[in-house]
């Protein structure tokens, strides 16, 4: 991809090298500097200063009691990837990924073609409707979620009570995480199915018009015309859901006060590094898991990236 | 190809989102051992006095619920003394903003509730200022045993006693009364009333746990173990002492049998079940009843306290839960601190706490009979406190918390709470919960069970 990047960009400059080179000097004055000035002070403040403490912090270890500052090198990345407590969240989170994330993104798919075939009634009120659940701030929806599922007196306790069984248990360990997809899937199903949305109301209304001259029927349209349109959509929609899920942290640590048991400190990667942190005050190791989920997160969807890029999907 | 660029820049800002996570752990982080020193002035009796006297400007983090009246009041009588109220959040969140203060250097308050249990956490590296230098050593006899040692790590005296949480039993009388079960005096007798209870109502438990740290460890106190020793460098920790088996010894039979309820504590449905007799009792601190009075409504009149159940028959129980207001190094005029902490816990400052439904640590106002045989409507019209301060001189001797307790009770979810779960041996569980203790005790420089 680099090598079709820079063969792309040559060819961009090529026929245009007198200004090019104006152009250039006119950077020697350092004017361009002023504009850019502002992003890069608090762009370095931000995110690249933040970054480069938390890499300095990894390479430490801190003992909060006696002791003090030790550098220890790459000691801590080397007990994070044999940690079996990490690998265990990682190992979830990656479960949680490989079902929630397409079951989310075909639901999304289907109502937003649905939304865009123009057959259906009143398609803004469902797109509205659909949407909306994105709107309910995560913490809220979350407890509205823990009221559902308790099994002592929420809706599930209910249904149990209808059918004289105890089977409906969602946040028992074995419930616990599809209990959580579900939730994240409902929270985010809305926002997916406006980026596919988005996305295909940006084709041009004569390529439906040479389908349909072509005698294509709405399944063949939906294949040759709209499912291409949205490949860069999907592509999007995937990584985002892919940093989504290795993010995931408010569900269960919400979750968490009604199932201590089974929601343990590590549940997650993140939820591992906040409580190692905030816990525990294993500011150090913290910052060492955060940075290998970083990177591992980083390259997956690069290769998913790399993956959709390509002519098929 | 447009796509595929955008695409790229979208996977760069996306790529990074995901790193800056890195800097939420970050920001916890910063140069630490420099909070010990600083504010380390000695002072005297006089200096307290000439303190309050002077005036000045303080901050008091806490969550009691009477701590906004306290400050009220405070301020009416010493009109040159400022005091900024702040409350910082309940519990751990309030620990992590006090830590994080004090890891930063800046920021802390200058009076802070801290509960018993975490108050070696902050004593013992030394974030708060020892009140011995002030002579409040000398208020020793204005206390309970248990609470004044509460609030020492080693020598050190680091706050005065604001409440305290002897245990006692707290029964659903209409649901004892229906199912025919006496109120147990021995351990062996409630598990027996938890088998009855269970087997009348397959729906009623004689009560919840589904595993909560500050109630083993207040279990294992009332049992006699002493399964935490801290001296100086060296911690030696055993969840396997006399004492813990022979709480594991009885509560295994609940755990192992099904017999409790899985209900979290503080959630509503816990609540919900307080009153509707799903769970019948709670053996608890002495600060519940304010709870239940204005939590748990639909439980009027149904409830009753009696002492705890105890192994032997002979009274025994253990302090559950109960704070103390502590001065932090950090303070820049400790002395007015302390002077504030003196007037809240030992001084005028009572009386509010009082009112608000706290339970008291001062033996005066524990013998004074306007407190002890004040009848509870709630309670059916019984003379609870009668109960309760009785409670508050048969505290078992001699119990001491990690000093990483917080940590401690923030893993005990990972380790016992996973023999809850399985309904299996609490022994498994406090093992793991030991190895893991045992490991970071280690790591943050102690020398634990050399």
């Amino acid at each position: 991809m680099a090598e079709s990047m820079a063969h792309q960009s040559a060819e961009q400059v090529r026929p245009v090298s007198a200004a090019g080179r104006r152009r250039r000097r006119a950077s020697q004055d350092g004017k361009g500097w002023i504009f850019v000035g502002p992003f890069l002070a608090v762009f370095a403040l931000t995110f690249l200063a933040p970054i480069g403490y938390a890499i300095y912090l990894s390479l430490y270890r801190n003992q909060a009691f006696f002791g003090g500052k030790v550098f220890v090198g790459i000691d801590n990345y080397t007990e994070a990837l044999q940690d079996p407590k990490f690998w265990e969240a990682f190992g979830r989170v990656a479960a949680f990924l490989v079902v929630q994330v397409p079951i989310m993104l075909i639901l999304a798919l289907l109502a937003a073609l649905a939304i865009d075939s123009a057959r259906l009634h009143a398609s803004g009120f469902f797109r509205i409707v659909i949407f909306l659940p994105y709107a309910v701030p995560g913490v809220v929806a979350v407890l509205m979620w823990g009221y559902i599922y308790g099994d002592n007196f929420g809706l599930a306790a209910n249904l149990n009570d209808l059918f004289g069984t105890t089977a409906i248990q969602p946040l028992s360990a074995h419930w616990m995480l599809p209990s959580i997809a579900n939730i994240v899937t409902w929270e985010f199903v809305g926002y997916n199915m406006l980026i596919f949305y988005s996305a295909l109301r940006t084709v041009p209304g004569e390529l439906y018009e040479a389908a349909a001259i072509d005698g294509a029927g709405t399944f063949r349209t939906i294949r040759a015309v709209k499912l291409p349109a949205l490949r860069g959509a999907i592509v999007i929609a995937t990584i985002f859901s892919i940093i989504g899920s290795f993010q995931l942290f408010n569900e269960p640590n919400i979750l968490r006060t009604l199932a201590p048991n089974v929601i343990t400190t590590y549940y997650t990667p993140n939820m591992y590094a906040y409580n190692l942190s905030f816990a525990g005050q294993q500011f150090n190791y913290s910052a060492t898991i955060a940075i290998v989920m970083g990177v591992i997160t980083a390259i997956i969807a690069y290769v998913v990236q790399l993956r959709g890029s390509r002519e098929s999907l | 190809m447009k796509v595929h660029r955008r695409g790229i820049r979208r996977l760069v800002v996306a790529g990074a989102a995901v790193i800056a996570l890195a800097a939420v752990a970050a920001c916890g982080g910063g140069s630490s051992n420099d909070s010990a020193s600083g504010g380390a002035t000695t002072g005297s009796s006089d200096a307290v006095d000439a303190a309050l006297k002077a005036g000045g400007e303080i901050t008091y983090w806490s969550w009691t619920p009477s701590a906004e009246a306290q400050v009220k009041a405070f301020m009416a009588q010493y009109p040159n003394v400022k005091v900024n109220y702040v409350n910082a959040g309940t519990g751990n969140d309030h620990y992590t903003k006090l830590q994080n203060a004090i890891k930063a250097g800046s920021g802390a308050p200058d009076v802070a509730q801290i509960e018993y249990q975490a108050l070696p956490q902050f004593a013992l590296p030394g974030s708060l200022a020892d009140l011995n230098q002030y002579g409040f050593s000398q208020y020793e006899s204005a206390y309970t045993a248990s609470t004044w040692a509460a609030v020492h790590a080693g020598s050190g005296l680091y706050g005065l006693p604001q409440d305290s949480g002897p245990m006692a039993l707290f029964y659903n009388k209409e649901v004892f009364d229906k199912y025919g079960i006496a109120v147990p005096k021995t351990w062996d007798e409630y598990v027996a009333a938890a088998k009855k209870l269970h087997a009348a109502n397959p729906k009623a438990y004689i009560t919840n746990d589904s595993g909560d740290a500050g109630f083993t460890t207040s279990m294992i106190w009332q049992a006699g173990g002493q399964p935490f020793k801290t001296d100086g460098k060296n911690i030696s920790i055993n969840l396997a002492d006399d004492g813990s088996k022979k709480w594991t010894g009885t509560w295994n039979n609940l755990v192992e049998g099904g017999l409790v309820s899985q209900i979290p504590g503080w959630t509503d449905e816990w609540f919900k079940a307080l009153g509707d007799g799903t769970i019948a009792t709670l053996p608890t601190g002495a600060w519940m009843p304010g709870v239940m009075e204005s939590s748990v409504k639909a439980g009027a009149g149904k409830w009753r306290v009696a002492p705890m159940p105890t192994y032997d028959g002979q009274p025994a129980t253990a302090e559950n839960g109960g704070s103390t207001e502590s001065v932090l190094k950090q303070s820049k005029n400790p002395a007015l601190a302390a002077a504030f902490v003196r007037w809240l816990n030992h001084d005028e400052g009572v009386k509010p706490f009082l009112a608000s439904g706290g339970f008291p640590a001062t033996t005066a106002d524990l013998k004074d009979s306007a407190f002890v045989d004040k009848a509870s409507a709630y309670f059916g019209g019984q003379k609870i406190n009668q109960v309760l301060t009785a409670a508050a001189g048969n505290v078992v001797k001699g119990w001491s918390y990690l000093p990483y307790e917080l940590y401690a009770n923030s893993i005990y979810g990972d380790t016992v709470g996973k023999a809850y779960q399985s309904k299996s041996d609490l022994n498994a569980g406090l093992k793991s919960w030991q190895d893991a203790l045992v490991t970071y005790g280690n790591q943050q420089g102690f020398q634990v069970n050399p």
